[in-house]
């Protein structure tokens, strides 16, 4: 499967990525080669195989819906490169 | 006596007899590393004050006749993809130049419970893509035997700090063998624990259903003893396994008779170094001389793991990392609206390998190709998992090269990112099963270490642990000591990087 530039920038927006145009080429051109390599796997027979998301026999893990001991505000915020009131600062959306 | 060649118990030992204190131990490796690491490059991060204040604490309990155990006092490093309270945690990314966690990560604070004095941070790839460690958004690190080679990747800088007598152990993080290259190129053990077996909390997630944290260690006793800190059921961890941990130690018997151990013939074939193929024979050998029963495998899908795991790791990494957006902590590029802030911050922040990583998972699960790569990447993992179950009915643990070749030189994979990934063909199988292995050193081909890999049965840490302590106390193989030993001076004239 060869991808693209195009479809590189694409891949990069959806990945909220901004590329030259030179490392759209080169991105291309590594990405192809990776996916090529992945074609191998239609080689396997995998009619009938259940996947596997998860090696561990664990199902939901629920604890008590109690209050617990968490991070302080200030200490949650400390590494905020913006903050205002508390609150952790963006640009405008709107 | 060099204090930097010894292992943790035997420097627990002195520590016990009162013939060193924690203090003067401390300081001898952060000389150490003043002299070397300007070649080596493993640490990040120093953080010589705060160790030393361990190290005082540790002297104190010890000087109140308090019983301390075993690593209390003994200067251990992290790689920086594990939270420090209070200290720098960078990734090796630039989008986390200016990380300082607000908590510690469960490893980190059983290690600092069990008295270990923390001397740094040690390199990576960044956000452990890669097998080099050379994908660091900050420098390379190289390999303490040969300064021209690499030192495998990717917790490539808590190796290098064990093999240069930097640190006494280290503990490293293992998606698809970023402990057990490492470990292999650099000539000390590195084990990486069955999944669920130690709390991921506090590492930085790079693929959550394969990330596990191990340690890097200079013999099979101080890998038990920091596997007896380190694992155990967490609840911070949803994905950590209540199951009871044994003491290690009691595995540390020099005895395999009876143990059937398998050579899986997919692990070596084409491609391997034929001194590499060598020494693992030698090993197998001195596993049957030792009582051991060494049978010939087959794992069908062996080739098939490592497409899979480019598909399944990416595809997680994708979702991981889209928390990097300059809102809550990192790096933030300014921008007018707050899409280009998000896309300004993560293009400046990531390198070159993380972007393609990203965009490679992004793809794999976009709509339109999610059956064709993910989908199908996961049955082949079944596959794979199902290769594993049927061997263990047979045999109790595995036998293989953990790499194809020795370390490779410094520049020579970096051009194409496909020749790179071929480096973990041998660990990354094992991380889709969740299964525990081990990388021990074993024997050197032209100067640089070579290492075995013994694989185990799920939560069977113990049968790898006892066969890798038999290969130690039947040869003089598994401790390449030249790159401890070598003064500084010896060093930089006869590796010229």
């Amino acid at each position: 499967m060869r991808i693209s530039a195009q479809e590189v920038e694409h891949v990069a927006m959806l990945s909220r990525l901004e590329l030259s145009d030179q490392e759209k080429r080169k991105y291309a051109e590594t990405l192809s080669a990776i996916l090529e390599y992945m074609e191998v796997l239609n080689r396997v027979d995998t009619d009938g195989v259940e996947p596997t998301a998860h090696v561990l026999p664990l199902k939901n893990v629920f604890r008590e819906d109690r209050l617990e001991k968490c991070l302080e505000k200030a200490l949650v915020l400390a590494n905020a490169p913006e903050e205002e009131d508390g609150c952790f600062k963006v640009p405008r959306l709107v | 006596m060099s204090l930097t060649n010894l292992t943790a118990h035997e420097l627990g030992d002195l520590l016990n007899r009162r013939e060193i204190s924690s203090v003067e131990l401390t300081e001898a490796y952060l000389r150490r590393i003043e002299e070397v690491d300007g070649q080596v490059r493993a640490f990040l991060t120093v953080t010589a004050d705060l160790a030393l204040k361990q190290a005082a604490e540790a002297d104190g309990k010890r000087a109140r006749g308090e019983k301390l155990p075993p690593l209390a006092g003994i200067p251990m490093a992290m790689k920086d993809n594990m939270c420090t309270r209070g200290i720098k945690t960078t990734c090796a990314s630039r989008i986390l130049h200016n990380f300082i966690p607000p908590y510690d990560a469960t490893v980190t604070e059983r290690l600092l419970e069990a008295g270990a004095v923390l001397l740094g941070k040690c390199n990576m790839d960044e956000f452990a893509m890669g097998s080099s460690t050379e994908n660091s958004g900050y420098f390379a690190t190289r390999n303490p035997h040969d300064l021209r080679a690499v030192p495998g990747g990717s917790s490539g800088g808590s190796a290098a700090a064990v093999a240069a007598g930097e640190a006494v152990f280290a503990l490293g993080s293992d998606t698809g063998g970023s402990i057990r290259l490492p470990a292999a190129f650099c000539g000390v053990i590195g084990l990486k624990p069955t999944y669920g077996r130690v709390s991921r909390y506090g590492l930085v997630a790079y693929a959550s259903s394969l990330d596990q944290i191990g340690p890097l260690a200079r013999d099979m006793r101080d890998c038990a003893l920091v596997m007896n800190v380190i694992a155990g059921h967490d609840r911070r961890d949803s994905t950590s396994a209540p199951l009871e941990v044994p003491d290690y130690t009691k595995f540390l018997v020099d005895d395999v008779r009876g143990l059937k151990v398998g050579l899986p013939r997919e692990y070596l074939g084409d491609g391997l170094d034929e001194e590499v193929r060598g020494w693992v024979k030698r090993a197998a050998e001195t596993l049957e001389k030792l009582g051991a029963v060494c049978e010939e495998v087959s794992l069908p899908h062996t080739r098939y793991a490592l497409p899979a795991y480019y598909i399944i790791a990416p595809a997680e990494a994708s979702s991981n990392l889209a928390r990097y957006d300059g809102v809550q902590y990192g790096l933030r590029v300014e921008a007018d609206d707050i899409v280009s802030m998000y896309s300004k911050t993560r293009s400046q922040g990531f390198g070159e390998e993380v972007k393609r990583r990203i965009m490679l998972g992004t793809y794999a699960l976009s709509s339109g190709y999610y059956d064709a790569y993910y989908l199908k990447a996961m049955k082949v993992r079944t596959l794979v998992k199902r290769d594993f179950d049927l061997a263990f009915e047979k045999c109790d643990c595995l036998l293989t090269p953990t790499s194809p070749t020795p370390a490779f030189d410094t520049g020579e994979k970096t051009a194409d990112p496909l020749t790179m990934y071929l480096s973990d063909v041998c660990t990354i199988p094992v991380n889709l099963a969740g299964i525990p292995a081990l990388s021990i050193p074993f024997g050197t081909v032209r100067g640089r270490p070579v290492g075995v890999q013994l694989i185990g049965k799920a939560f069977d840490e113990g049968t790898i642990i006892r066969a890798g302590y038999a290969l130690e106390q039947g040869t003089d193989l598994t401790r390449p000591r030249p790159a401890l030993e070598r003064t500084v001076e010896e060093w930089a004239s006869s590796t010229k990087p």
